[in-house]
């Protein structure tokens, strides 16, 4: 006992000592709720794995910045032919991997190859399928020939899937990752961090930080006590919105609230009765109170939507007002649809809080149409296997992450068994089309067409809720794509 | 005695045996395939037959069991799915938090039941006892997350003497390893001490009430000698039964413990390998708790012999 209590008055001097010595911070822990299986990016669909090493070890033709936009990245210009089938890119020079190989024309044609390849695991490989030759026209320059014009071509190329890769050392990049950004990988500790130190030699701006350490801490608890005992120095997705209050009144801390790429929907089997009914459809959107919803599991966290598109972007158009909340509405439509004593159906709920707390305010708000739900808890390999590949579900609620992902309704395949041509057509028009006000108006009326269809439930815009140390600058407010960018992070005294 | 021990072997084996048949049964039945998991929601039909092969998954179920078994009896576990790496290098980066950990939790656990138990059971029904017994009924309804909590509350968020959790790595030295470990140690302690001292004490009280303790007496020993010298012996083996039991659920059940303060062992290796269905990181994490269990229960068996001779002569 007497020798805890030195070791415990020990430890609370050093903590004074090192208390003093605060300023001028160059390294920062970063807390992460989930711990990336791997560390290659081309080879995984798990964001920590984006989380961890996109932007800040590995590097695209192009990239994203913190609005979303597409920036160039080891691409520094890039011309595209009249008909739209050829994008040539004019590379950086001078630019080297970690392992100090040189970077040129060559990884950039082996990267895309291994991407598209036959035996290829990359988590989006439907990024690449319009790629029909790439070819090294010299060591800096490089051209893409696609099979039919794309307009998304750039925006696909920035996607943590789509780094360039070096073939000396693509097999490890699972558990060494190599890649040409501003930080090195230095360790990772399995169970508890990795650790990133910066890259001396890196071709663009410098970086401000010396170290970043990611440290995994999956309970929100933990996570709590982690900012609390300042272990940890922000969390970029805080696992506990009902905490956030508490960290706003501490000015200790700032909380950071931004928008994510994440449209959280009442997914619905359009192919299963009653479900395959429009007037049932309809009913369902009339009987959802999205800000009920958004108050009551995200603790008023997130932007209601009235479609399958993310309010921050331009081309965002809002129908919210579309089906308004109108349970008297709803239950007219349901004994329109020869459904006058509504009908029992399951609900099958992932593990987020968004899906499970927002499907038990759900299930409440569907039974006072008259539309009885079961709930049935599943875990994400469950919801994979039946919902997402059997398709074996009735209702379900998640948040659909990939940026600009409205083309999963052109899919008749997809788990929403959603077949419309019209839509189809539209996203036709939209991958050959490249006028941005032509690009738009598709956009919007893509929005209408599944909205006036009411395909899923829509319910709101993920938010990202972000907790960090008051005197740190520059971490990324919205979510564009999932991603710590740590390149302009930097401590203020 | 050493028929006694060939015996509890061939059971041990057998044991063994039928777990690693059920375990990987249930596994094979478990919904939820580890490819379809790891690529996500855009993959292509293609690609995860493409992973699947990658990873083995694609050959007949007898078969992968085969194969499963030949590695595990040259010490070759096989590769994680997700981290790529192979599992026997994961178990042992996480024994080397979850055994000292164990270790740690069971020494402190022993330091203070057996002092206790020994000097409740001998001023029976006096203060001393009624205040142990109080406490250790508060120490065995109190969850252990709770008191984890609470625990970082005081020394982590208010006083700031630990770290609210995590684990830096021997590497950085034993004493700051140990620092971190102290915290979950003393959760996990505490309501394994409360029950050992009970266990000791009505252990104890129950010998004190057999006929050669009374003859003991009778030879001259004061109540304290007869204690000593006779009846805490004899109250060992319900004390060796528990500590046995104790310290496999302390590698094993560890889980939530290593939750709260986010330690990379192995209770958190197999709870996250079950989300991830990282299949082949359970079936051998499981494996190997299932004969450290065994194990274990054998050692405790020895350990009755050693301390009861009616047992060895069997």
């Amino acid at each position: 006992m007497k020798g805890l209590l030195k070791l415990m008055t020990a430890s609370a001097l050093l903590t004074l000592v090192w208390g003093g010595a605060h300023a001028a911070k160059r390294d920062i822990t970063l807390g992460m709720q989930l711990e990336p299986p791997n560390l290659d990016p081309t080879g995984g669909a798990a964001a920590a794995i984006d989380e961890v090493v996109y932007a800040n070890v590995m590097e695209g033709l192009t990239r994203f910045d913190a609005n979303g936009g597409v920036q160039p990245a080891l691409a520094e210009s890039w011309e595209i032919s009249g008909d739209g089938l050829n994008y040539t890119f004019k590379l950086r020079t001078g630019v080297k991997f970690h392992d100090g190989t040189p970077f040129d024309a060559e990884d950039v044609k082996f990267s895309l190859d291994r991407a598209r390849a036959a035996d290829s695991t990359n988590a989006q490989k439907a990024l690449f399928a319009g790629i029909s030759e790439v070819s090294v026209v010299n060591p800096g320059t490089v051209r893409v020939t696609l099979s039919k014009p794309n307009g998304g071509f750039l925006f696909n190329m920035a996607w943590g899937d789509a780094v360039i890769v070096a073939p000396e050392s693509a097999a490890n990049n699972a558990t060494n990752p190599v890649g040409t950004g501003p930080f090195v990988f230095k360790q990772w500790v399995k169970g508890d961090r990795v650790e990133i130190e910066r890259n001396a030699s890196y071709w663009g701006a410098p970086v401000k930080l010396d170290r970043v350490t990611f440290k995994f801490i999956s309970d929100p608890t933990a996570a709590f006590a982690s900012m609390m005992a300042e272990d940890v120095d922000a969390f970029s997705v805080f696992p506990a919105p009902e905490n956030l209050p508490q960290f706003e009144m501490d000015p200790r801390f700032q909380v950071i609230v931004g928008s994510t790429e994440g449209e959280t929907i009442l997914s619905t089997n359009n192919s299963r009765a009653p479900f395959s009914n429009l007037k049932v459809r309809q009913a369902i959107a009339h009987a959802i109170d999205r800000q009920a919803i958004i108050d009551g599991a995200m603790f008023g966290f997130g932007t209601p939507i009235g479609s399958h598109f993310a309010p921050h972007n331009p081309a965002y158009v809002d129908l919210t007002g579309r089906y308004a909340h109108d349970p008297a509405k709803a239950k007219q439509l349901l004994a329109d649809a020869g459904y006058p004593n509504g009908f029992k159906a399951s609900l099958k709920l992932p593990p987020p809080s968004y899906a499970r707390r927002g499907g038990e305010i759900i299930a409440a708000q569907l039974r006072q149409v008259g539309i009885d739900l079961e709930i049935s808890n599943v875990e994400w390999a469950q919801w994979i296997d039946q919902v997402f590949k059997r398709k074996d579900y009735d209702l379900t609620i998640v948040s659909h992450t990939e940026p600009m992902d409205i083309g999963i309704y052109a899919r008749d395949e997809y788990y929403f068994q959603y077949v419309n041509p019209e839509f189809k057509s539209v996203m036709a028009e939209l991958d050959a089309e490249s006028d941005p006000g032509q690009r738009t108006a598709l956009m919007q009326k893509a929005q209408r067409i599944i909205s006036d269809d009411a395909v899923n439930g829509f319910l709101f815009q993920l938010a990202k809720t972000g907790v960090a140390n008051a005197k740190i600058r520059g971490l990324w407010k919205n979510a564009p794509t999932q991603a710590n960018d740590m390149t302009g992070v930097y401590w203020v005294d | 005695m050493l028929r006694y021990a060939l015996g509890r072997l061939t059971s041990l084996g057998l044991g063994l045996l039928a777990a690693s048949v059920v375990i990987f049964t249930m596994l094979e039945v478990v919904p939820g395939d580890p490819a379809s998991f790891m690529l996500g929601l855009n993959a292509q039909p293609d690609t995860v037959e493409a992973l699947r092969s990658q990873l083995g998954l694609d050959a007949p179920a007898p078969q992968r069991y085969v194969t499963w078994m030949l590695g595990l009896f040259q010490g070759e576990f096989g590769t994680s799915y997700t981290y790529r790496v192979p599992v026997s290098e994961l178990i042992y980066q996480r024994l080397w938090v979850s055994l000292p950990l164990a270790l740690y939790a069971l020494t402190l656990s022993t330091l203070i039941a057996l002092p206790a138990g020994v000097w409740a059971a001998s001023r029976r029904n006096s203060p001393a006892d009624f205040s142990v017994m109080g406490f250790t009924q508060l120490g065995i309804a109190v969850p252990n997350f709770w008191f984890a909590m609470l625990l970082v509350l005081l020394f982590s968020i208010t006083l700031r003497w630990f770290s609210a959790g995590g684990f830096p790595g021997w590497d950085q030295g034993v004493l700051k390893g140990l620092k971190a470990l102290t915290l979950p140690a003393v959760a996990l302690a505490l309501p394994q001490a409360s029950i050992l001292t009970r266990v000791l004490r009505s252990a104890l009280l129950d010998a004190m009430g057999e006929d050669y303790i009374r003859t003991a007496r009778a030879k001259g020993l004061s109540s304290r000698q007869a204690l000593w010298k006779h009846a805490l012996r004899n109250a060992m083996i319900p004390v060796l039964t528990i500590l046995g039991m104790q310290f496999s659920f302390l590698i094993a059940g560890a889980v939530i413990i290593e939750n709260v303060f986010y330690l990379p062992g192995l209770g958190r290796l197999v709870f996250q390998g079950i989300t991830q269905r990282d299949l082949i990181v359970v079936k051998s994490v499981s494996i190997l708790l299932v004969l450290a269990v065994i194990t274990v229960t054998f050692l405790v068996d020895l350990a009755y012999a050693w301390v009861d001779p009616r047992l060895r002569r069997r």
